[in-house]
């Protein structure tokens, strides 16, 4: 149990090292702390199913010519919204790259700077739901008392704390 | 998906909250149980949002679509507390509803948006809002928002003290104008501008706050001139907002305030061409002293303005600051336009208006903010005149004849003049000599617009439709009519306006009730008696009392309306003072009473008249108005702005439009036959 319980803060800490969530992840975390169980999960589920109807989306109105550069930036940029709200710093710099790139008109580059924020979106999917399949494991029946690190360890050199919670 | 779809909303409470607004229970606990209202189309945001509120133990109501959030705050207008909206909605624009939000309710509204750019976040800056937040926001972004709402009150309570003198009229419309202004936002530094200079120093600062009452554009008087004269200089039909900005040269101006204004001014010239004529009357010669006092506009006195300049007399450009004023106000309803009653509208209306010397001057009780047209260009013949008083008699139906003229159409003189109560009723009849103009008044007390200030008096209370057709009879003719938007300010739902601080304007309330159509409309509003609306809030007086006070705005022929420059006391006998029962236009801050005052400045009796910030100006501009019937007099009188006179009646209905949040009992529709009040008691 400990084990696991290692291995799920380290993990949480490597999105950090890996800048594929940022602060903003962490602020959820500490909603999730006052109080309000399974929080994060549940906004997460939101935006995952969210998100990905506007790739789809995106993903046709980006293939479908003539495409319409505004459209597809208002929807970019949604998008954008909502994955910086819950700190997917990854994807919402290649939201940011790919939409500089639709308005600059360059439509190849475009296409592939999406293709790219496609990736990271399921690569963050993918690792979430790791996550807390672990976190449900560590603490199956108190889910509230998953373990919420006492602070994020962000690349700025903060004291790295391992501390988490035992369920 | 979405947490919260279309129609539904999810009230959640906060946990440890719970209090109801006014709770003393909860005053303690404040802020916690802030009533906040987010509107976001990404759920994801708004359940995030939503979470946070929540831990700051606000009470959190949240919303998906624009139009629901709309919806939900009309239907419980003190429901919020404060309003926290994203900028891009698929349904709506977030700055749309924000101005919707301050035109209608006035709320502190807080914009949101993941684009951080300068260019958007002054956007909210000139919409008004009070602050704007970068996404993702944070917890500690949302801890001190209550801090808009306490600011908000304050502000608003200052501008409601404020509304006291006459003198103060122009500060306080200027306050209340900051308070509910419903006008396109725009900067408060633009306000100083156009105020008065004495003013100028408040309204900066005021409005340099984000946190104030959101700056918006007020139309005055000034404004709306250069405004109409930029639209004409280039062709109706070519005026476009870029251009016209350009023309007018004003610092601080946008071309979204001049576009919307714009807009409001096509549906009132719209209006003006159904009804008579043609929208040239605007520009006809207003009552100079208007100026002064319409400034705020917010007040009736705005109100006033555009009675006034239905009158013909009153500048078109006045009116339209009353209309911009009353259409402010009327619940954002656009477009108002003051329409100007020509003067041969009014007239024409008169006979069957002026039924006031034998009804009662009902109207003015009504809270029926008539918009006492004041100053209404005196050139209203006295057939008319006379027909106006008889009709502001009846114009406790205001509606009344604002209405049956057909002529007049709709434009019911936005100022509400509140045809003198009926008490004075029957002395505004009296006359019907235009020169009697201000006999109409004083018999009514109320004052007669002897510049056929059409007010369109709407009855009562949510008149404030009625007014819009502003069918301004110039010549309020008379009696009662002058009780204008004294009652704004009880009228008002909340919105401080200045109807006290109207100068002169008895600024119906705002509610310049521009009756479209003068017939349908005025029905109901010109009625004033029923204790206008404005009265009822304001000071509960009974409509009687408006009668005199309103009266006071019957202005002698003579100069009476000097006196009510800033005379609050005038005492212009003549006027309306009559009966009135000046309690109660004095009480009206911001209210009517302002408007009232003006009226009754004239021979206040009740020394209403001085307290009415309004009244003051009313009596200016009645006398204003009156003088034109007369020939001159009160020119002298604008010291508050109130003088319908010089504003061009749009910018007076405008302005009134736009002050009055609330859209008062303005509701009345005066047909003024341009009658002058002379001596409008103060």
């Amino acid at each position: 149990m400990e084990n696991l319980r290692q291995q799920i803060a380290e993990m949480r800490q490597s999105f950090f090292d890996e800048e594929i969530l940022d602060k903003q992840f962490y602020q959820l975390e500490l909603l999730e702390k006052r109080g309000n169980p399974n929080f994060v999960e549940e906004v997460l589920t939101v935006y995952f199913r969210e998100s990905t109807t506007l790739l789809q989306t995106i993903e046709q109105a980006i293939e479908t010519e003539p495409i319409e550069p505004v459209k597809v930036d208002r929807m970019l940029y949604k998008l954008k919204g909502s994955s910086a709200n819950i700190g997917a710093n990854k994807v919402r710099n290649n939201v940011t790259k790919t939409r500089q790139l639709v308005e600059g008109g360059n439509l190849e580059g475009a296409k592939a700077a999406f293709q790219e924020l496609r990736n990271e979106h399921a690569n963050l999917r993918a690792k979430l739901e790791l996550y807390f399949q672990q976190l449900r494991q560590a603490c199956p029946a108190e889910t509230a008392s998953r373990p919420v690190p006492a602070e994020v360890i962000l690349h700025d050199a903060r004291p790295g704390d391992h501390r988490s919670r035992s369920c | 998906m979405n947490l919260s779809s279309g129609k539904e909303y999810i009230s959640t409470a906060s946990s440890s909250a719970g209090w109801k607004a006014g709770d003393a229970a909860a005053a303690d606990q404040f802020p916690a149980g802030l009533r906040v209202l987010v509107v976001d189309d990404d759920p994801t945001c708004l359940m995030i949002l939503e979470k946070m509120l929540r831990t700051c133990l606000y009470a959190v109501t949240k919303c998906s679509r624009a139009e629901t959030a709309l919806l939900m705050l009309r239907e419980n207008k003190n429901g919020f507390d404060i309003v926290i909206s994203d900028v891009h909605m698929p349904d709506m624009d977030g700055f749309k509803l924000l101005e919707h939000i301050g035109l209608e309710m006035d709320l502190p509204v807080i914009m949101m948006s993941a684009d951080d750019g300068k260019h958007v976040v002054m956007k909210g800056v000139t919409h008004g809002a009070c602050d704007y937040l970068i996404k993702p926001v944070r917890i500690e972004a949302l801890k001190n928002i209550w801090q808009h709402v306490v600011r908000k009150r304050r502000n608003e309570w200052r501008d409601f003290e404020q509304s006291g003198s006459v003198e103060e009229g122009d500060r306080l419309l200027k306050q209340s104008d900051d308070a509910d202004y419903s006008s396109s936002a725009n900067e408060g530094n633009w306000k100083s501008s156009k105020r008065r200079k004495d003013d100028e120093d408040e309204t900066d600062e005021r409005d340099d706050t984000s946190t104030l009452k959101k700056p918006r554009v007020v139309w005055s008087v000034e404004l709306h001139q250069q405004f109409v004269a930029a639209v004409n200089q280039l062709g109706i039909d070519k005026a476009v907002p870029k251009k016209i900005l350009e023309l007018m040269n004003v610092p601080g101006l946008t071309r979204e305030n001049v576009a919307s204004h714009l807009q409001k001014y096509r549906l009132y010239l719209r209006r003006l061409s159904g009804v008579s004529q043609h929208p040239s009357n605007l520009n006809s010669s207003f009552m100079s002293p208007q100026e002064a006092v319409f400034g705020p506009l917010s007040s009736l006195n705005g109100l006033d303005l555009q009675t006034l300049a239905a009158t013909g007399q009153l500048p078109a450009q006045s009116l339209a600051t009353l209309q911009a004023a009353g259409l402010g106000r009327s619940a954002g309803k656009p477009g108002i336009p003051m329409p100007f009653v020509d003067q041969r509208d009014i007239f024409s209306f008169e006979n069957p208006k002026l039924r006031f010397g034998e009804g009662q001057q009902q109207h003015v009780n009504n809270n029926k903010q008539m918009n006492l047209l004041h100053g209404i260009p005196t050139t209203m013949e006295p057939k008319q005149l006379a027909g106006l008083h008889h009709t502001a008699q009846s114009m406790g139906n205001m509606n009344m004849q604002v209405a049956s003229n057909g002529s007049q159409s709709s434009q019911n003189i936005p100022l509400l003049m509140q045809m003198a109560q009926p008490q004075a009723r029957g002395q505004v009849i009296n006359d019907s000599s235009l020169g009697h103009a201000t006999r109409l008044l004083s018999p009514m007390g109320q004052p007669i617009l002897s510049n056929g200030i059409a007010a369109n008096v709407s009855t009562k209370t949510g008149i404030q439709e009625n007014v819009r057709a502003p069918s301004y009879n110039p010549v309020l003719q008379t009696s009662s009519m002058l009780n204008f938007p004294m009652n704004h300010a009880s009228e008002l739902p909340g919105n401080s306006f200045p109807l006290g601080t109207t100068p002169g304007i008895p600024s119906l309330t705002p509610k310049v009730a521009f009756q479209e159509d003068v017939n349908s409309d005025s029905k109901g509003s010109v009625g004033f008696m029923p204790s206008y609306d404005i009265f009822n809030d304001l000071n509960q007086h009974k409509p009687q009392n408006w009668e005199l006070q309103n009266i006071g705005m019957t202005f002698d022929a003579s100069q009476h309306s000097n006196n009510l420059q800033g005379n609050h006391n005038h005492s212009q006998p003549v006027l309306v003072q009559q009966g009135f029962s000046s309690g109660q236009v004095n009480g009206q801050n911001k209210s009517a009473t302002v408007v009232s005052k003006a009226i009754f400045s004239a021979g206040d009796s009740t020394g209403h008249a001085n307290a009415q910030n309004g009244n003051q100006h009313l009596n200016s501009l009645l006398v204003d108005g009156t003088v034109r019937v007369k020939s001159e007099t009160v020119a002298d009188a604008t010291p508050t702005n109130l003088y319908p006179d010089h504003f061009g009646q749009e910018d007076l209905m405008s302005a009134l439009l736009k002050q009055q949040d609330v859209v008062a009992p303005a509701e009345h529709e005066f047909d003024f036959d341009g009658y002058s009040l002379d001596n409008i008691p103060e």
